[in-house]
Formats: structure tokens, C-alpha cells, sequence
């Protein structure tokens, strides 16, 4: 018997006083967000970050689409506080611009794909046969569909819905990978006893799908969102430097960095800005999805040591 | 037996630690153990999960991890074993001491035929040619009753059943007549007829090589039948040695006492067990003084100051303070150990009046054997149960027993369904599944639940146990809050702390584990608790809380139990009647004393004479009948009778009366008209010796 993986020895011993109703989950896992550092500092510089994006650009005359003819390329300065660019744009007024775009596109892409794979995967795998098959088919359609061209084909027709239709565009050929992996586990999970308990309870498929299967599949999904956040900007840079997604003269992190990159060793301003607010938004996004990852996983080092202390503590009350 | 001067094998104040890694503290294993070995004796070991047996034995031979350090002396025929090189080592083991491990699949390698890996054992150790070797491999298995040794030279270890394996392997292990044999658990993976057969092959090669045994286990039957001496492990240290008669029938130590107390015995009915409160301690956190104390029932402030020494008489040590006092007062387990009240049971009213629960007749289930890797092309049957009728009325524990793939999980699959069978009828509270519809199936799960096996297994790890046990209510609709204001009623029901309804399982023991299992089974007040091997992945002092817990929500909440265990220990203490399967047929049913007393199907004979009595002096005057072989695949069909092959009855039959045998199934006939005893087989009444 797994004797190591007993961390609370209990006492047998029923109490008699009427304990209020016990927290459920969400509220636990809610709680064990909050006390996690690093989540709360990943929280924390995400929202600076919006505030930043969408607040800071009232701060300052220009306009990104503005142009200084008096100052090109000049360094950060009083009047540029991030320099300028090779046409006198404000840099500041651009990384912000960039700021807003990117953030709104690596936040709803990761979200989108995340969900859409955690939804086929699991209901392929849990409810097999004819599901599953029209499922996996479907999926393996879209990973042959090349995915550059068909973006680059459909993008221009959907100007008009803008780039909600791109982050849309973008989620939807970012998910397959992760639905399968999803379906796999699930196909496994479906197997175990708890799951088996639950049915033979009567819970719904659904229900059973939502409460045991997704938070039993969530370390990998949350770190898979993680990761997508990052390519969403990536691959949207790529995009944009083809020529679809985002077009001059409007500007995303991505498109500044690549622009900025020739210019990095003479006229840092115009590529470090750039790439450092991306840098921040990726690592605070991690840190994130780590203290959700712990805080869904009760087995997790950050929860264990806090219940092995307060067991402590009961017991030293004891005593 | 007595001990000689100069006992072969002495073992003196081991310890054993096993180094941290990044994740894990140090831990301590075993913590100063004395042991000795005379020749020709066997020493039984026993102790909870976790105590250090086999740690002890892994030492002995110095087959241990790199990580472990091992200090204290092993000495051999007073040569020292402790810091020996690894070669000599190996040279002593397989030749002077060898191993029988509880995985025999692990002791042989998968690729090589079982003749080849016996024969070569030989020829390490002796200077013999391969022929002469594989000589001595085919009378090695035909030592320890493997048939048709010559073929069985050729087999590849996974060919063989469990049980086959076992035997190769002891069969290995005495290839050149060793000293001394260990062997660790070597029968817990087994079928109690297996068991038994396997238990009656150490015993027939110790006699023929004259080797002495150690004996680890933690099934006090199997210790009380084998051994001639007994050591007690508790946290990693030896608490209590002794004579086995004298061990069994006046233990020193109140860790024994407890233990005797809290196993379910074949030869009495009912009544609560004796629970050793609290779990074992952690060995890296030690408190000081006797590390027995928290869950003592006799410690004292003394207790706590300084660990008790094994002391005492050279045949009788406990390491007490107060073994003294218990060698004079000789208390019975239940004289020191709380021990639960029940309350009285519902007024016996006779069964026929009783309304029925549950009801199967002829229940049926095949799966298909599929062969091939892209099309799967259907090559056969299993026929998992063939055969099953059971019923079960209000308030009554129904034990189904049976070896592994006899189908009982099958049986509790489809009833637990809830539609329509392949084969015959299933019908619940008065209805028949096959004809339910969705809504009513829904409704009737509330009144059927089930408790499994595995407590870990069957509880989200990622679910705070109140919303675990919440989730039936809510399964049935039941308003969030009413449903979690129910929470705290149900763990103290089960003998839980409510304020720890958001912790997660594994925070808890496995006892308290199988204990959130129940509470969750009982949230929706179901009539009907389904039990699948409810308790045999506990140790027998968690086991014995468990089970008085179920026996007291019997008699207070008037709840039916289907009770499936592999154990008949347990299914007589805790059943009302009783239903034996084969080869998924039920082969004998009735009431439990009935059944237990005079039993009519020789399968039953065999699989009650089969379980060890954790009695010694019970234990040597039993007749065991053994039943040859191994249970047939269900992938054929038997005509007949399905016991036939091994059926002992049959055997001293006359070629006359072995027709109704080899050509009707025997149907189930009740021993006396309204008698509630039933047996399959057409021979009920023919005595064996
Ligand atoms: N290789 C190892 N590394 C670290 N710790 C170990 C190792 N092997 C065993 N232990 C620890 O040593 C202790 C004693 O284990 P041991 O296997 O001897 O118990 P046991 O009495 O045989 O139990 P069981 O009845 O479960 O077989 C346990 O706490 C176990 O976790
Ligand atoms: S020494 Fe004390 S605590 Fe330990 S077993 Fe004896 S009476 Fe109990
Ligand atoms: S019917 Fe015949 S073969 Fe079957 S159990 Fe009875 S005596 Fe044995
Ligand atoms: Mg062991």
C-alpha cells in the first residue's frame, strides 16, 4: 500500500460539531490560486500589461500613425520617450498599439484552440465509436489542409470582420495536435475506476466529461494554452510579414520585432521595447498557467507543503 | 523446535536506510532487527504493509538498491554476509540461500524457455553438463507437481499460470539445495486453492532438501499453518518473537494481541473485530519512545520516554513494557481493545417474507476473443458468466465468492448496467432491467451503488472528497446546497472528521479512502450496496474498522449488501448467505452456516478446507483436500459438469457413474425441499476423505 503518498495521518475519530458546509472545488482551487506567488505575480503583470496597452496611448500626443518628420530614428527622449522610427514614428505609440493586438490575439487564440481541443478530444475519446470516428476524421482533415495557405487564401476576404476573424482563423488550425493528444487520454481516463463510479452513479456524459475527465487532462492542457499563447503572436508575425493578419500601417508586437530586428544593433529602441514587453507578457503568461497547474492538482509540491503544515499545526493544537 | 546452539543464519541489529533523492527524504526501513535461524526450522514473518519484512529479506541477501545502506551483521554459518564483495555474494545466493519472490513472472526472464533458466541455475553453482542439468530441471518440476515436466522444460514463463509459475520458481530456488529459503508473500497473488497447493510445495521441497524457511507474509492463517517460529515486524522492527502455539495463544505484545483480534476467522460467525485505532507511523518521523504507543490501548506516560527492547525469555521476546503483565493476565484481544457496539439487528422476520431486491436468473455474458491487429476478426468466445442466479431481499448480505476469472466483476458489470442482459433476467426492486426505461434506469440508480476495490482508484484524485461525495446526490438532481449540507452528516457517519471534507484523497489513508468510498455510496440512501472486494487491499487492522463499519450501517440503516470477496474469512463473518461461483456458474448457494458447515458441492469442500485458520493448533489437525490444477479458460465450453477436471468426486467414480457428469450440466437443487442450501453438482452427498 502506498503508505509514502499519505501525507495527513488522520485521526479516526469523528467530530461531533456540525461543520459548515465544506468549500467545493472551484472555490479550493480558487484559494490555492491566490496563495500561489507566482501566479499572483503572473496576474498581476498581465493586467499592468492591458493597462499599459489600452490606457497608456492617452498619455501621449502621438498617434501611431503619426509621423515626425523632424525626428527619424532619434533615441528615447522627453518629447519620443521610446525613440522614433526610420519614417519619425513614435515608437511608443506603436509598441502600445502592437501591445494591444498581441496581447488580445495570444490570449483569445490560446483560449479558443484550448477549448475547442479539450471539447473534441474528450467527447471522441469518451464516447467513441461513430463520434469518435467523425471526430478524428475531421481533425485529421484539417491537419492535411495547409493551414499558411488556406489562411492566406480566406484572409482577405474577411477584412470586414477584421481581427477577430484572424484570431478566429488563427484558433482554428492550432487545435488539432492538442485534440488528440486530449482524446488519447481521455480514452485511458475513461478506463479508470472513478469514472466507472460516476457512471454507474448516473452522471451525465457531460457532466462526467466536465468534472473528471478535463481536470484530470488540465496539467497538459494548461500547459499547452501556455505554450499557444506565444505561437499565436509568432504565427501571426509570420503571417503579417506575408502580408495577411495585420497590415500596415497598423502594427502588432510581432510585426514591430520583425521590422526592428535589422535595425537592433544600431537603434536598440526600435526592436528591445518591442521585444521586451513580448517577453513579459510570455513569461507572466506562464507563470500563470503554472499556479493554475498546481492549484488544479492537489498533489502539487506548492499544496502539499501548505496541508502537511497545518496538519502540523492541528496536531501541535492538540497536543 | 529448538533452537541449537549455533543457528545457521543470525541476524543482528540490521539497519537499513535508503538515501534521498531530490523529491524524497531519507528513509528508514529497518531499524535494528535480530532474527535467528536454526536449520530446518521455519521462521514466519509478519507485519503490516510497510513494516520492513521485506526489506529484512532483500538485506539478507544483499539484493538492495545501490541507494540503501545496510549496517548490523548477517552471518551465515558464522561467516559474516554484511560488506561481503558482490561476487561472493552471488556465489552464497541461489547456492546457500535463494529467494522465492511474490511476482514469479519478475524472477524469470520472458525470452528464455523455463527449462533453460532452471538448468542453468544448476550449472552456475555445479560443475554438471547441460544434459545432466536439464535432468535436474525436469525432476525439479516434477518435485514441486508441475505435470508433464519434460513438456514444461520448453515453456516460456508466460505460458504458465500464476500458480505454475509460483512452483518453477520454487523449483529454481531449491535447484542446489540451499540452506536457507526465503520467501517473500509467495502466495498473496494467488486463488486460495492455489494457495494451498502452492503452500503444500514449499513444504514438500523444505522436507526434501532439509532447508530452513523464513516466511514472509501478512495473512496470519498462512504463518499459523507453516511456521514453527513467528517474528512480529512492526515500524521496522522485530516487537515480538515466540514459538508459534505461544505466539497465537498468549502473544506479549498488545500490537500481536491486536492483530489476532482483528482477523476475520472461517470458524466464527459475526460479531465487531478488534480495530487497531490510528495507522502506522511514518519511519522518518518517528516519535520518541515506542513507536506502537499512539494506537496502544495500554501505553502509558512511560511509554513515550524510551523504546522497549525485545526482552524477555530466549523462546518469548516482546518488546513491551508491558509484556510481563500480559504473558500473566493472558486478556483476550477484545479485553484491551475498544471494541464497537452494534446496534441489535432488525427483528429476524423469516425470509420468504421479506421482499426481494434483487433477483438473477441465468445471467449470461460472452465476450469476443479477437484476433489480428487491423482487422479484428472475431475467433471465439469467452463465456465470463455463463450461468449465475443469485437473489438477495431486504437487508440481507449476500458473500459471492470465487477465484479470479470466475466472473464475479462480470456479474456486478451487468447488474450494475441496468439493461438489457444477453442472456437471462435481472430484475431490481420488482423490475426487470431488460424492460426499463432511461428515467426509471436513472431512479433506480439511486436505490443500487457501489464500492470498489481499489479505493484510490475509484475516488478523483483531483476532486475535494466532499464534492466526491456529493456527486451521487447531485447525480440524481438533488439541489446543490441541500446535497452539501449532507456532507459532514455522511463522513462522521463513516467515522470521518467533517471539517475534513476539502481535503483531496490522497491526503488520507487507505482506510479512510475505502471509508469516502462508503460515504459516497450512502449519500443517496441506495437499498442495494454493491461491494467489489471492498477490503482486500487493506492491511487486517484498517480491514477490521472497515468492515465493523459495514456491519453497523447493516444493522442500523437495514441496508442489502452484495458482498464479492475472494476472501471466505471475510464473507463468513460478515454474510448472510452465501453464493459460490465457477468458471461463471454458480455452483452452491444458501445460507451461510448451513453452507460453511456441510457443504454439498466439492468445489466449496475444497475452497473452505483451502483457507488457513489463523489457529495453529486448529491448523495441524485439519485434512486439507487439494484440488489439482489450475481453473480452465473460459474461451471453452465444458459439456457436462464445468468442475470436471478437477473435480475430486469424479475422480473415484465409476466410468457408470461418470455419465451424468460428462454429459449434463447439474442443475442447482436445493439440499431438502425449502431448505435454503443449493448445490450444482449431481454427487452432493459422496464423502471425501
Ligand atoms: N528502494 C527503496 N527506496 C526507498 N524506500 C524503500 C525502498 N524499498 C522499500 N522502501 C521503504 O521501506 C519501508 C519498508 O518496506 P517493505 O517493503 O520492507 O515493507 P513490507 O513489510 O514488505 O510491506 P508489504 O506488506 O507492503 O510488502 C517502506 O516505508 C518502504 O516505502
Ligand atoms: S511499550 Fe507501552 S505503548 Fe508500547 S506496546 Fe507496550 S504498552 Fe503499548
Ligand atoms: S457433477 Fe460430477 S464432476 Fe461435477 S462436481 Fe459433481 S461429482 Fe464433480
Ligand atoms: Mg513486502
Amino acid at each position: 500500500m502506498g503508505d509514502a503518498v499519505v501525507t495527513a495521518v488522520l485521526d479516526e475519530v469523528p467530530v461531533a460539531a456540525a461543520a459548515p458546509a465544506p468549500a467545493s472545488r472551484g472555490r479550493l482551487v480558487l484559494a490555492r490560486l491566490l496563495a500561489a506567488p507566482g501566479a499572483l505575480v503572473g496576474l498581476a503583470v498581465v493586467v499592468l500589461l492591458f493597462l499599459l496597452a489600452f490606457v497608456g496611448p492617452y498619455l501621449t500626443q502621438w498617434h501611431y500613425t503619426d509621423i515626425d518628420y523632424s525626428a527619424l530614428r532619434e533615441p528615447p527622449s522627453g518629447t519620443h520617450w521610446f525613440g522614433t522610427g526610420g519614417l519619425g514614428q513614435d515608437v511608443y505609440a506603436q509598441t502600445l498599439r502592437g501591445l494591444q493586438k498581441s496581447l488580445i490575439i495570444g490570449l483569445l487564440v490560446a483560449l479558443l484552440s484550448t477549448v475547442a481541443a479539450g471539447l473534441v478530444g474528450s467527447c471522441a475519446g469518451y464516447f467513441g465509436g461513430w463520434a469518435d470516428r467523425l471526430l478524428m476524421f475531421f481533425v485529421d482533415l484539417m491537419l492535411v489542409f495547409p493551414s499558411f495557405l488556406i489562411i492566406a487564401i480566406i484572409s482577405p476576404r474577411l477584412q470586414s470582420g477584421g481581427w477577430i476573424a484572424f484570431v478566429v482563423l488563427l484558433a482554428a488550425f492550432n487545435w488539432m495536435i492538442t485534440a488528440r493528444v486530449v482524446r488519447s487520454m481521455t480514452i485511458s481516463l475513461k478506463e479508470r475506476e472513478f469514472v466507472r463510479a460516476a457512471r454507474f452513479m448516473g452522471v451525465r456524459p457531460l457532466r462526467i466529461i466536465w468534472r473528471h475527465i478535463l481536470p484530470n487532462a488540465a496539467s497538459y492542457l494548461i500547459v499547452d494554452a501556455t505554450i499557444a499563447v506565444g505561437a499565436a503572436v509568432m504565427s501571426e508575425t509570420a503571417l503579417s510579414y506575408f502580408g495577411f493578419g495585420v497590415k500596415a500601417p497598423d502594427v502588432s508586437l510581432g510585426t514591430l520585432i520583425a521590422n526592428g530586428t535589422d535595425a537592433a544593433p544600431s537603434y536598440p529602441w526600435m526592436f528591445y521595447f518591442a521585444a521586451g514587453l513580448l517577453v513579459l507578457f510570455v513569461l507572466a503568461v506562464n507563470l500563470i498557467g503554472d499556479g493554475l497547474r498546481d492549484a488544479l492538482d492537489p498533489t502539487a509540491e506548492a499544496g502539499r507543503r501548505r496541508s502537511t503544515r497545518s496538519e502540523r499545526k492541528s496536531r501541535q493544537g492538540k497536543a | 523446535m529448538t533452537t541449537v546452539t549455533s543457528p545457521l543464519l543470525a541476524v543482528r541489529d540490521l539497519r537499513v536506510d535508503f538515501a534521498g533523492n531530490r523529491k524524497r527524504a531519507r528513509t528508514t526501513a529497518v531499524r535494528g532487527v535480530d532474527l535467528t535461524l536454526a536449520r530446518g526450522e521455519t521462521l514466519g514473518i509478519v507485519g503490516e504493509s510497510g513494516s520492513g519484512k521485506s526489506v529484512t529479506a532483500l538485506a539478507v541477501l544483499g539484493l538492495l538498491p545501490g541507494t540503501a545502506t545496510v549496517r548490523g551483521s548477517v552471518e551465515l554459518d558464522g561467516r559474516e554476509l554484511v560488506g561481503l564483495p558482490g561476487n561472493e555474494l552471488a556465489r552464497i545466493r541461489g547456492r546457500r540461500i535463494s529467494m522465492v519472490f511474490q511476482d514469479p513472472l519478475s524472477a524469470f526472464t520472458p525470452v528464455y524457455r523455463i527449462g533453460d533458466q532452471i538448468a542453468e541455475a544448476v550449472q552456475v553453482h555445479q560443475k554438471v553438463d547441460k544434459a545432466t542439468g536439464r535432468r535436474r530441471a525436469a525432476e525439479l518440476l516434477d518435485l514441486v507437481g508441475i505435470p508433464d515436466p519434460d513438456r514444461a522444460l520448453d515453456s516460456f514463463p508466460h505460458e504458465f499460470s500464476g500458480g505454475m509459475r509460483q512452483r518453477a520458481m520454487i523449483a529454481m530456488a531449491v535447484a542446489n539445495d540451499p540452506d536457507v529459503l526465503l520467501a517473500d508473500e509467495p502466495t498473496t497473488a494467488l486463488d486460495v486453492t492455489i494457495q494451498a497447493q502452492v503452500l503444500d510445495v514449499l513444504r514438500t521441497a523444505q522436507r526434501e532438501t532439509g532447508a530452513a524457511l523464513v516466511l514472509v507474509s501478512h495473512d496470519l492463517g498462512v504463518i499459523a499453518q507453516m511456521a514453527d517460529r513467528v517474528a512480529v515486524m512492526y515500524a521496522g522492527r522485530v516487537v515480538e518473537t515466540a514459538g508459534v502455539d505461544d505466539l497465537f495463544t498468549a502473544p506479549h505484545h498488545p500490537y500481536t494481541l491486536g492483530l489476532i483480534g482483528a482477523v476475520p476467522r472461517l470458524d466464527r460467525a459475526g460479531g465487531p473485530l478488534v480495530p487497531i485505532p490510528g495507522n502506522p507511523p511514518a519511519l522518518n518521523a518517528l516519535p520518541p519512545g515506542c513507536p506502537f504507543a499512539a494506537r496502544c490501548p495500554l501505553a502509558t506516560d512511560e511509554c513515550l520516554v524510551a523504546e522497549p527492547a525485545l526482552a524477555g525469555p530466549v523462546d518469548h521476546q516482546a518488546a513491551c513494557i508491558r509484556a510481563a503483565q500480559l504473558a500473566e493476565t493472558r486478556p483476550a484481544p477484545s479485553d484491551i481493545y475498544p471494541v464497537p457496539v452494534f446496534p441489535p439487528p432488525a427483528t429476524a422476520a423469516p425470509r420468504a417474507t421479506l421482499p426481494p431486491v434483487l433477483t438473477i436468473s441465468s445471467l449470461r455474458k460472452t465476450f469476443p476473443v479477437l484476433k489480428g491487429n487491423v482487422f479484428k476478426r472475431k475467433v471465439g468466445e469467452v463465456y465470463a458468466v455463463d450461468g449465475v442466479s443469485l437473489d438477495i431481499r431486504r437487508g440481507e448480505t449476500l458473500g459471492l465468492v470465487g477465484e479470479s476469472g470466475s466472473g464475479k466483476s462480470t456479474t456486478l458489470f451487468e447488474i450494475l448496467a441496468l439493461g438489457k442482459p444477453e442472456g437471462g433476467r435481472i430484475e431490481l426492486l420488482g423490475q426487470d432491467t431488460a424492460t426499463l426505461t432511461r428515467s426509471a434506469a436513472q431512479q433506480l440508480r439511486g436505490q443500487l451503488q457501489i464500492v470498489f476495490q481499489d479505493p484510490m482508484a475509484s475516488l478523483d484524485p483531483r476532486m475535494p472528497i466532499g464534492d466526491i461525495i456529493a456527486e451521487p446526490l447531485q447525480a440524481l438532481g438533488t439541489d446543490r446546497a441541500v446535497s452539501s449540507a449532507r456532507i459532514p452528516a455522511l463522513l462522521s457517519q463513516v467515522g470521518l472528521d467533517p471539517a475534513h471534507a476539502s481535503r483531496y484523497p490522497h491526503e488520507f489513508s487507505g482506510g479512510q479512502r475505502q471509508r469516502i468510498s462508503i460515504a459516497r455510496a450512502l449519500a443517496v440512501s441506495p437499498e442495494l450496496l454493491v461491494l467489489d472486494e471492498p477490503v482486500s487491499a487493506l492491511d487486517v487492522s484498517i480491514q477490521a474498522g472497515v468492515l465493523n463499519l459495514l456491519q453497523e450501517l447493516k444493522a442500523s440503516l437495514g441496508l442489502a449488501y452484495l458482498f464479492v470477496s475472494h476472501d471466505l474469512s471475510v464473507i463468513r463473518h460478515l454474510a448472510d448467505r452465501v453464493s459460490v461461483m465457477y468458471l461463471g456458474r454458480t455452483v452452491e448457494q444458501g445460507e451461510i452456516s448451513a453452507v460453511f458447515a456441510a457443504p454439498r458441492h466439492p468445489y466449496t469442500r475444497a475452497l473452505l478446507s483451502a483457507v488457513p485458520l489463523p489457529d495453529p493448533a486448529a491448523e495441524r489437525t485439519r485434512t486439507r483436500l487439494l484440488l489439482p490444477g489450475d481453473p480452465p479458460s473460459p474461451t471453452s465450453r465444458p459439456t457436462g459438469c464445468a468442475f470436471r477436471p478437477r473435480c475430486p468426486i469424479y475422480a473415484t467414480l465409476g466410468a457408470e457413474q461418470r455419465t451424468p457428469c460428462e454429459t449434463t450440466p447439474p442443475a442447482l437443487t436445493e439440499a431438502a425441499p425449502e431448505a435454503d442450501h443449493a448445490a450444482a453438482c449431481h454427487y452432493p452427498t459422496v464423502e471425501l476423505v
